[in-house]
């Protein structure tokens, strides 16, 4: 799609004025995590239940399952937030459909931007786990497409539903009600394996879970082949999915 | 216009799809209309009349309902970018991206047009001369004035010399001297060749701007000609306006029906219309009545009268 290429180096235009401070936001949030909770608070759990952990540092666990979910927050504020302005207030999308630009490669454009804003902020992240050395050395390279693909498995389908909305509340009560409990129920900060039986599958099969899981088995080297397809997968169907439906939904608001 | 027109509507019909429990909407009725190549062509009429929607078709952003459409000779359906290519839109809101700088507004349009950035730098100092906004090239659009923006809109809207410009309410919302001055950057397009399609709910815009016109009303189009034409085949050519305490409108307008004074007598919330060929004339016969308005003018009739006779209402309410 070369069509899409000029709106991509448009949303990177915009970024070229903001991104020092998303530079220090990415680097700074993981590092304070790490030393906080992975330390500190893994100082207390190490001693109790490294068992749970599967036999690893708490921060070893905590690590890549953080970068799972800072790749869903990065992609939801990039596929809701900014899609809802671009197609409402800020008038984007409404500027570019009047070009001979069509709403896919409007959307294309855009996504391919989601995409690098995923990739950057999680490439950050990771160069940081790197100097912490909570990976298994070069294994820490292999969560990189993981989280990106995470990150996307929420930015597509957030863009593909949003541009249909035509006020913010929604927006806030997702934000609210599925992403902030997925955050905390998707093995982000605790094994799965502590849940109860249904709790835990219910858990497990959550985006994040998977995003986790996949993150998470490829930090410590301890992936298996069927595991990492199964949960690509997923998150590779949700994407699609969100193409598919985005393609439509795109169409229907930048040509009413 | 003799040539082959460059926008032919037949039958031209928007319904839009029922929404969030809101029922399917109407917004075009089945409109014919044409323009030549070099016309000013102006849709007026009130808000929710149908212009920004039949805009939306010209400009091959909003399929048609039904109906038939063809601009430059293709139809917006099959051949929407190629279009989108060779016209202009000035939307209502601007759409400018307000962290950017004027040039790189520009730029970024002139690239979504497929085109190169040593093109677009060429013809980025004669638009922005054209804007009158040379010393502005690297301000933040945060910071321009509305006039301003409307203007970088229409310069953005050029890069791609179009031969069709849509300009969308351009100058709703703009004080007295910006309007002016935007009607100036009008004239010289129209100069030049292009052909201008406004819509507008500003009778004087219409009278300054256009050629031809068509008042729209409930999605149909209500009369068609040009500005002299409407007014002459519509309404007389002067119009007493006359004002009493409120509650006394009704019975004098009454009363001037009774003596048949001028052509017609119209009562509004505030005043009382009279539709006269000779207004002073008109007023005497007022006076000769013992009626004692508070004011009373005499005035040319304007579009607004046109209005006001084919629908029953005033254009801005």
């Amino acid at each position: 799609m070369p069509r899409a290429w000029p709106v991509f180096v448009y949303w990177l235009s915009l970024y070229r004025r903001t991104w020092r401070a998303t530079i220090v936001i990415s680097v700074a949030n993981p590092v304070l995590f790490l030393l906080g909770i992975g330390v500190g608070l893994g100082h207390l759990v190490n001693h109790g239940h490294a068992a749970t952990l599967g036999g690893v540092s708490y921060s070893a666990f905590f690590a890549p399952g953080l970068l799972a979910a800072s790749a869903m927050q990065t992609g939801y504020i990039e596929g809701a937030g900014r899609v809802f302005a671009a197609a409402g207030w800020a008038g984007s999308y409404r500027a570019a459909a009047t070009t001979p630009l069509e709403p896919g490669e409007i959307m294309a454009g855009h996504m391919l931007y989601m995409g690098f804003r995923v990739l950057s902020s999680c490439a950050v992240f990771v160069a940081v786990m790197a100097i912490f050395g909570v990976s298994a050395g070069w294994w820490v390279l292999a969560t990189l497409p993981a989280a990106l693909i995470t990150g996307l498995a929420f930015a597509i389908p957030a863009a593909a539903w949003v541009i249909t909305q035509r006020s913010m509340a929604r927006l806030q009560t997702l934000f609210r009600f599925l992403l902030m409990p997925m955050y905390m129920f998707s093995g982000t900060f605790f094994a799965l394996g502590q849940l109860p039986g249904g709790l835990r599958l219910l858990a497990s099969a959550l985006p994040l879970a998977q995003g986790v899981a996949l993150c998470r088995s490829l930090s410590l080297g301890r992936a298996s082949l069927p595991a990492v397809a199964g949960h690509s997968a997923y998150l590779l169907a949700l994407i699609l999915a969100g193409i598919l439906i985005a393609r439509v939904t795109y169409r229907r608001r930048l040509h009413p | 216009m003799e040539e082959t027109p460059i926008v032919v509507a037949r039958g031209l019909t928007k319904i839009y799809r029922s929404r969030d429990g809101a029922p399917a909407f109407r917004a075009v009725d089945g409109i014919d209309f044409s323009f030549g190549r070099g016309e000013a062509f102006g849709f007026l009429g009130p808000n929710g009349a149908g212009k920004s929607s039949t805009m939306r078709m010209l400009a091959a952003i909003s399929p048609a309902s039904g109906g038939s459409l063809e601009v430059l000779g293709m139809d917006p359906a099959l051949d929407g970018p190629r279009i989108r290519a060779r016209i202009g839109v000035v939307p209502q809101d601007d759409c400018l991206d307000r962290e950017l700088s004027v040039r790189e507004n520009i730029l970024v349009y002139g690239r979504y047009f497929g085109l190169r950035r040593d093109l677009i730098r060429e013809r980025l100092g004669e638009l922005l001369a054209f804007a009158q906004l040379e010393e502005k090239a690297d301000a933040q659009v945060e910071v321009l004035s509305g006039g301003m923006r409307r203007r970088l809109t229409i310069a953005r809207s050029l890069i791609n010399r179009p031969e069709i410009l849509l300009l969308d309410e351009p100058t709703t919302g703009l004080d007295p001297q910006a309007r002016h001055i935007l009607w100036d950057r009008l004239y010289r397009l129209k100069q030049d060749g292009v052909t201008l399609i406004i819509t507008t709910h500003y009778m004087d815009e219409a009278e300054q701007l256009c050629d031809r016109l068509a008042v729209m009303d409930g999605g149909r189009i209500v009369a068609e000609g040009s500005p002299r034409a409407l007014i002459e085949a519509h309404v007389t050519r002067e119009v007493l306006e006359l004002r009493f305490s409120v509650d006394a409108h009704a019975a004098v307008a009454e009363r001037l029906r009774d003596r048949r004074l001028g052509e017609r007598v119209e009562l509004l919330p505030d005043r009382v219309v009279v539709y006269a060929h000779d207004g002073e004339a008109a007023l005497a016969q007022v006076h000769a009545a013992q009626l004692s308005p508070i004011t009373a003018l005499v005035r040319r009739a304007t579009l607004e009268d046109v209005f006001l006779k084919l629908t029953g209402r005033s254009l801005i309410d």
